[in-house]
């Protein structure tokens, strides 16, 4: 597939690294769901994680080391966006806000796991396709929305109601960062009525290839 | 209106002290629940064996309809907005731009409603106070906030997958809206910080109450 027909081509230069090569399983959902997204659009991004989640079969505590994983790309994508997105003023202090929720995110996500006994995933390493402030921001817009269509997509195959309460006040605060960076882009906040995924029926045939 | 006015401090509170901690993590873990510590409204209706929604109907109808009723008058409250004429520009097009999809999760509820064999929870008649821009922009920023607490308070009581995940789509847009207009208001995003707050079905209706003339 060329590079103009991407959904969002922005997507297909984030990667996710692990030193010893030995990608874990939410490694490996993480990649095919920035891949879904890049290729098919945010639509596909909540049916992926789904389908993936519930083949991969690790339960809540796998469902909580995916959201872990998510959470370890969003904090290190805002901690090196410190300095590397030169931002100043309102979004620097924006910047700082979405850091320190993502951390906050993970360190929850990482007890959660353990108190469930569950071994938390290990943080793979990142690399961001961005060079100036404006290239920051339409790839956090991109990662913003696809985080929030991860969760959602997570959301239905949670067992535990705690676990599904705890989730949703995550993904809430996803949504919230969302639209506050699609308002720095002079995007609308909420570009759906409803936070787009396709139906199951869709996806299956489409993502099959990514479901490795 | 302040959001202490809308949504109720009591139980605020005590979400707080059954959360057991300042801390943000502390909070989530506490959500995550704790085999003695029942935090969750849904964990206290299993309890009781009666659902927070019973009014509205059995099981997910009665969550769907209670939805309903809180997307009727946000809807209502949208409309009367817009022909308050207290807006004009880009804060309109907002206005009207949430106002279109609020109409359309009452138009998604109400069908998903029929598809399961209930009756759609009638349209309640309102009634807000417009005053002026900034007063309105601090209900419907109070008014965002609350919904998306609502629907945040109902998740894990939902019993089918798919009304889940129509449920989950449309709590994510409320959390939009309510992070714009907090930002118009200068207002936090994250006013609950990391981790957002559920609000109960009693606390809603109980702020709510005030602009439902019938």
């Amino acid at each position: 597939m060329s590079h103009q027909e991407l959904a969002q081509p922005e997507l297909t230069g984030v990667e996710v690294i692990e030193d010893s090569g030995d990608l874990s399983r939410s490694d490996v959902i993480l990649k095919g769901a920035l891949a879904a997204g890049a290729v098919y659009g945010l639509g596909m991004v909540a049916p992926f994680v789904r389908t993936a989640l519930a083949k991969s079969g690790g339960g809540d505590v796998g469902i909580l080391n995916f959201a872990l994983t998510l959470e370890y790309l969003e904090t290190a994508f805002y901690e090196e966006a410190k300095t590397r997105a030169k931002a100043r003023g309102e979004l620097k202090s924006l910047i700082g806000l979405l850091a320190r929720d993502e951390k906050q995110h993970v360190d929850a996500l990482k007890a959660t796991v353990m108190k469930l006994g569950g071994k938390p995933v290990a943080k793979p390493k990142f690399d961001f396709p961005y060079s100036t402030t404006a290239g920051f921001l339409k790839l956090a817009q991109t990662l913003e929305d696809t985080g929030v269509s991860a969760y959602n997509g997570a959301g239905p195959g949670i067992k535990s109601k705690e676990v599904l309460g705890a989730a949703g006040s995550i993904v809430q605060v996803e949504a919230r960062h969302a639209a506050a960076i699609r308002l720095q882009n002079n995007k609308e906040p909420s570009p759906n009525a409803f936070d787009p995924a396709l139906t199951e029926a869709q996806v299956l045939k489409a993502v099959e290839p990514l479901l490795a | 209106m302040s959001e202490s006015k809308i949504i109720d401090p009591v139980s605020r509170r005590k979400f707080m002290a059954l959360a057991g901690g300042s801390t943000a993590a502390a909070a989530f873990l506490a959500a995550c629940g704790s085999d003695d510590e029942m935090t969750t409204a849904s964990t206290a209706s299993a309890r009781t064996g009666t659902s927070e929604t019973a009014q509205f109907g059995k099981g997910d109808l009665g969550i769907l309809n209670y939805a309903l009723t809180l997307e009727y008058l946000e809807a209502a409250f949208y409309a009367d907005v817009v022909k308050s004429g207290l807006f004009k520009g880009a804060d309109l097009e907002t206005i009207r731009k949430f106002g279109r999809e609020e109409s359309e999760h009452v138009t998604a509820l109400t069908a998903a409603v029929k598809q399961m064999g209930g009756k759609p929870a009638p349209k309640p008649k309102t009634e807000f106070p417009l005053k002026s821009a900034k007063s309105v922009l601090e209900l419907a920023g109070s008014v965002e906030n609350l919904g998306a607490a609502a629907y945040l308070g109902q998740a894990a009581n939902i019993k089918s997958p798919a009304v889940l995940a129509s449920a989950l789509a449309i709590h994510s847009v409320e959390g939009r809206h309510a992070a714009a207009l907090n930002t118009l208001l200068g207002k936090s995003i994250t006013p609950d910080g990391a981790f957002a707050k559920p609000a109960t079905a009693k606390t809603v209706l109980k702020s709510v109450e005030p602009f439902i003339v019938s």
